[in-house]
């Protein structure tokens, strides 16, 4: 913010906040003051200030509702409804998606098979070869082998299939809203904070509309797939388009090319990199929503998944997780390739020269057409030879249980009485005037009066929306979690960052860990812990400490080096070179880390409803159960103010950190 | 002879309203204004020409506005106030689709980081200007040919960007600007960001090429010493504004101010002087050596002759009539006391 645009008497108090000495300690004590003085306040404040009270909260979820009501039934011109609209266009989905999975292993019919394991698992081999190299070939063969040959061969494919037709439509709306907003200035304004909710949003929310509007079902999981995946693809383009050096676009604009030529022949092939960047991201956030979109009817891999962690099998749910864990990992690794994949010299010759890897693969589908037709076992790897790993895991769970059990109890149960239930209890006091204050304050001091208003006005809906107490629940559950993972995550980001070769074993895990779909974090948190609170929070924690590390590690390492010499030099200790030098210069990066950290257990805290909470996510299984539309809309945007507000916060602290420390 | 691209009194301020604010002062407000309300002057009041064939060099510190005067001689940037002229029409008032049209075949222009495509080979990236005005595959690719020979990169047409080095980037970036035949050539810093063996080798390539082509030629650059290797004529822009324009000689015998006085310290100046810059009017009675050196001679290439005479030698103008006589201590004054200004 201009300094220049700061009243003078606003510039004062910052001044003085900031002035000498002590001023870290100073600023600190500034910014909570009003928030502690509220809270001693709390008992003598009107209860009103405290809860607002049922009969004063906004009905948030009525208007909704009555709005999807007019949407369900009221004919737009006499013609359709709004539901009767979505379901005829939804409907055009199924074309591609039936089209996909025949291709894949339905068949078209009983004379023309789908393509065979073999033939698919070639081609993945092929593809992989051809993007990377023969490793990448070799992984990706294994991965697929692996789903026909444990079993799980049709419910992989039909997964599969949503992914490669939500991925792409996803890809396409988002290019296409990102085009539009980088052309016009108000279209940007207007889909920026929309993308920002749309992003802070958790799963569910975006399930049950769709569920209402489209009806549960294969169709509705795709379509709400599509719908989640979409935003991130939209901001990468824009990004990417304004990232394109201003020195290319004028070569552009030299060589005499029309608008329409500029953009397709110079400004979106220049922003390719930030492109595939987005691509990669849209390819995995389809498939962790997938996942979960088994909720609304989805089939696949996650539909059994539901079914299993729902009757406790949890030998079989593994069994299964390990399946999701193969497809996320080769899709990461197959999208990465392709991102990274430079335009190459085409050889001279004929067309079997020119392409080997379309010839390659052409020859891998026709050679397994012709395998199967003779052995059926490599049409579809048949049910008396697959292997199954359940009996494994039960195995393993059960030595757990017996060797570990009271352990595990004893952890649970201790942290249960002298942390959880007091944290709890001691969230279920904050009066929300006080959170008001809080986030007003900092917003203002961080970012300005606008922050500040937009911070207000996430404070205000959290109040209003009629769900205070859940959302204090949540605030706990997710603050817990935060502090175990931020204390976890920097132990090992500072332990990774001390040598190259751990940094990058360390990161090698963590992007693979980062690929799953956050479904899978619960099978292990179920499997010690059975079902319960304590079990969702370490579902959060072990799903929500990768950002930490990788940020502590990332900020570690760039810290510039002519500090850390200048530091050594002047003669700091090893430690202290960490913790007076490289510590704060990294600390910008860490809160970041952080930010995504919250975010990471936002979400995380509403799927694990699905073990029995009682915070918001809770709310929202339970308006997915009664066909809720407005107050799934409504809880998951208590999530999502709950988000925005950290993030906003965070963010506005980290620029202004960086700045001071001439990182920007 | 009439200007091939010229610009009248052109401004370019960044702020608020620039319009509202030129307007308000009358079209030139005094710099204390432009400072108090706000606003950066990219540039100020700028006129220049340059003429059909000529080089003409525009130089200043970094900051000092080339930039962006080249960009508004071309209308990648559209100036707050002034008239640009290419071939007496003014560019500023024409439609957009012309504009397409000027640049797609009068215009051409390099980049300092070269701004290539970096999905497209080096013949794509070459071809692509005649691409885009769709011009069909064979002959465009035969002209980019051409082109790539002409600047010496033949056997790398089908490299990718990636896999050249900085000086074969620019030469394709010379390559694409030029295959378009256009009559202007606009060149922001081509050569800073090579190193200066390879730049001095494309200084050479650049006057191989242009006594070819014969372009008419605004070329940035803020080293002196390529300026006046390259340059048939020099503008010195100082904070916005175009403090002085003249050959290299002008400047250095005549700079308007120190800004300019700065940049001609270093030179050599045997090598750029003329002995017509240090002749004097021949006194009567003087006796003078029989040996006759030329007004256009550079001082350095006769220096050894004059300065081994007891006595001046006379200076002869074209049509071999004496017009002046020059002394070993006007030419020993060029050589080692290079503060003073030669011409006295
Ligand atoms: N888009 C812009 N907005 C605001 N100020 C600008 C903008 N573009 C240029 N300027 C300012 O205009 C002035 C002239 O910039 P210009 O790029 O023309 O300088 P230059 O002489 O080319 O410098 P260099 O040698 O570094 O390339 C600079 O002070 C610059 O900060
Ligand atoms: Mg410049």
């Amino acid at each position: 913010m201009a300094e220049a645009a700061v009243p003078s008497g606003e510039l004062a108090v910052r001044r003085w906040v900031a002035g000498s000495g002590q001023s870290g300690l100073r600023v600190a004590a500034f910014l909570l003051a009003p928030f502690v003085f509220v809270l001693l306040l709390g008992p003598w404040l009107p209860d009103w200030l405290r809860a607002v009270p049922e009969a004063w909260s906004a009905p948030f979820v009525g208007w909704i509702n009555v709005i999807v009501g007019v949407l369900r039934t009221e004919e737009i011109f006499g013609l359709l409804t709004f539901r009767d609209m979505s379901r005829a266009i939804a409907n055009l989905i199924d074309y591609p998606l039936d089209f996909v999975e025949a291709i894949l292993v339905a068949g078209f019919s009983d004379s023309v098979p789908g393509l065979p394991w073999i033939a698919v698992t070639g081609l993945a081999i092929v593809l992989g070869w051809y993007l990377q190299g023969r490793q990448l070939g070799i992984i990706a063969g294994v991965c697929f082998a692996y789903m026909a040959i444990f079993g799980k061969w049709e419910l992989s494919m039909v997964t599969l299939s949503v992914v490669l037709v939500a991925a792409p439509v996803a890809g396409a709306i988002g290019v296409a809203l990102g085009i539009l907003a980088y052309k016009r200035r108000w279209f940007e304004t207007l889909l920026w904070p929309v993308l920002n909710v749309m992003q802070a949003l958790p799963h569910f929310s975006y399930m049950i509309p769709v569920a209402i509007f489209i009806g549960i079902g294969h169709k509705a999981g795709t379509i709400a797939t599509i719908i989640f995946a979409f935003p991130v693809m939209a901001r990468l383009t824009i990004l990417g388009l304004k990232g394109v050096s201003p020195e290319v676009r004028e070569a552009g604009i030299m060589a005499g090319c029309t608008g329409r030529q500029m953009l397709w022949k110079v400004e979106l092939p220049a922003a390719r990199p930030t492109l595939m960047v987005g691509v990669n991201q849209v390819i995995m956030l389809c498939l962790a929503m997938v996942v979960l979109a088994s909720f609304v009817g989805a089939k696949g891999l996650g539909h059994d998944l539901l079914n299993r962690l729902r009757s406790l099998w949890i030998g079989q749910a593994l069994e299964i997780g390990v399946v999701i864990v193969f497809m996320a990992i080769i899709l990461d690794r197959l999208s990465q390739a392709w991102a990274r994949k430079e335009p190459e010299h085409m050889r001279e010759g004929p067309f079997h020269v020119r392409h080997p890897f379309l010839t390659a693969g052409a020859a891998v589908v026709a050679v397994s057409y012709i395998l199967a037709a003779f052995i059926p076992a490599l049409q579809l790897w048949p049910k008396s030879l697959s292997i199954t790993t359940a009996p494994m895991w039960d195995a393993l769970i059960d030595y757990i249980i017996v060797y570990a059990f009271d352990y595990l109890e004893l952890i649970k149960a201790t942290l249960l009485v002298h942390v959880l239930i007091p944290m709890r209890d001691l969230y279920l006091l904050l009066p929300w005037s006080a959170l008001l204050v809080f986030a007003v304050t900092l917003g203002w001091y961080y970012g300005g009066w606008k922050v500040a208003g937009i911070q207000a006005l996430f404070a205000l809906y959290l109040a209003f929306a009629g769900f205070w107490e859940r959302t204090l629940i949540t605030a706990y559950m997710v603050s817990f979690a935060v502090i175990v993972c931020v204390i976890f995550g920097s132990i090992v980001g500072i332990w990774a960052a001390s040598g190259p070769r751990r940094t990058k074993i360390v990161e090698l895990i963590l992007d693979t860990f980062q690929t799953f779909p956050s479904f899978i974090y619960l099978i292990p948190a179920i499997m010690l812990f059975n079902v319960n609170d304590f079990a969702a929070i370490m579902a959060i924690v072990i799903y929500a400490t990768i950002p930490t590390t990788r940020l502590t590690i990332f900020g570690l390492r760039t810290v510039p080096h002519d500090i850390v010499e200048a530091a050594i030099t002047s003669g700091c200790t090893p430690r202290q070179v960490l913790w007076k030098v490289r510590m704060p210069l990294a600390f910008p990066a860490i809160m970041l880390g952080i930010n995504q950290t919250i975010m990471y257990a936002l979400f995380m805290v509403v799927i694990a409803a699905f073990i029995g909470t009682t915070d918001l996510g809770q709310e929202i299984f339970r308006s997915k159960a009664d066909n809720n539309a407005g107050k799934s809309l409504v809880v998951g945007l208590c999530v999502a103010c709950m988000g925005l507000i950290a993030d906003q916060l965070i963010n506005a602290w980290a620029r202004e950190r960086r700045k001071v420390l001439g990182l920007a | 002879m009439d200007a091939k691209i010229a610009c009248r009194s052109v401004w370019k301020l960044y702020g608020r309203d620039p319009e509202g604010f030129l307007a308000a002062h009358g079209g030139a407000p005094p710099d204390d204004a432009i400072e108090a309300d706000g606003y950066i002057p990219a540039v100020r009041h700028a006129s220049l020409e340059v003429f059909p064939g000529e080089i003409l060099v525009i130089m200043g510190l970094s900051g000092s506005g080339k930039s962006t005067l080249v960009r508004c001689l071309s209308r990648l940037i559209e100036p707050t106030a002034g008239e640009v002229l290419f071939d007496g029409q003014d560019l500023l008032k024409i439609p957009a689709r012309e504009l397409i049209e000027i640049r797609r075949h009068k215009m051409g222009m390099v980049f300092q980081h070269f701004a290539l495509l970096p999905h497209r080979t080096v013949l794509q990236n070459v071809a692509f200007p005649l691409e885009v005005q769709g011009v069909d595959r064979a002959t465009r690719e035969n002209r980019a040919l051409e082109i790539i020979e002409l600047v010496g990169l033949k056997g790398r047409e089908r490299y990718y960007p990636r896999e050249l080095s900085g000086g074969q980037q620019q030469r394709v970036g010379i390559a694409r600007s030029l295959a378009v035949e256009p009559d202007v050539w606009f060149l922001d810093e081509p050569f800073s960001a090579l190193d200066p063996l390879i730049r001095r080798e494309m200084q050479d390539e650049f006057l191989r090429l242009q006594t070819m082509l014969q372009k008419t030629i605004a070329f940035i650059t803020h080293d002196f010493d390529e300026a006046i290797r390259l340059a048939d004529r020099i503008a010195i822009m100082n904070e916005g504004r175009i403090v002085q324009i003249g050959t290299p000689e002008e400047l250095v015998t005549r700079p308007t101010d120190d800004y300019v006085a700065n940049f001609t310290r270093d030179v050599a100046r045997e090598k750029l002087l003329t002995i017509a810059s240090v002749m004097e009017a021949p006194t009567d009675g003087q006796p003078l050596s029989d040996s006759v050196v030329r007004r256009t001679d550079r001082v350095a290439d006769v220096a050894r002759m004059i300065v081994t005479s007891e006595v001046p030698l006379r200076v002869a103008d074209d049509d071999d009539r004496i017009v002046g006589v020059v002394s070993r201590t006007r030419i020993l004054d060029v050589l080692f006391s290079r503060e003073s200004g030669a011409g006295g």
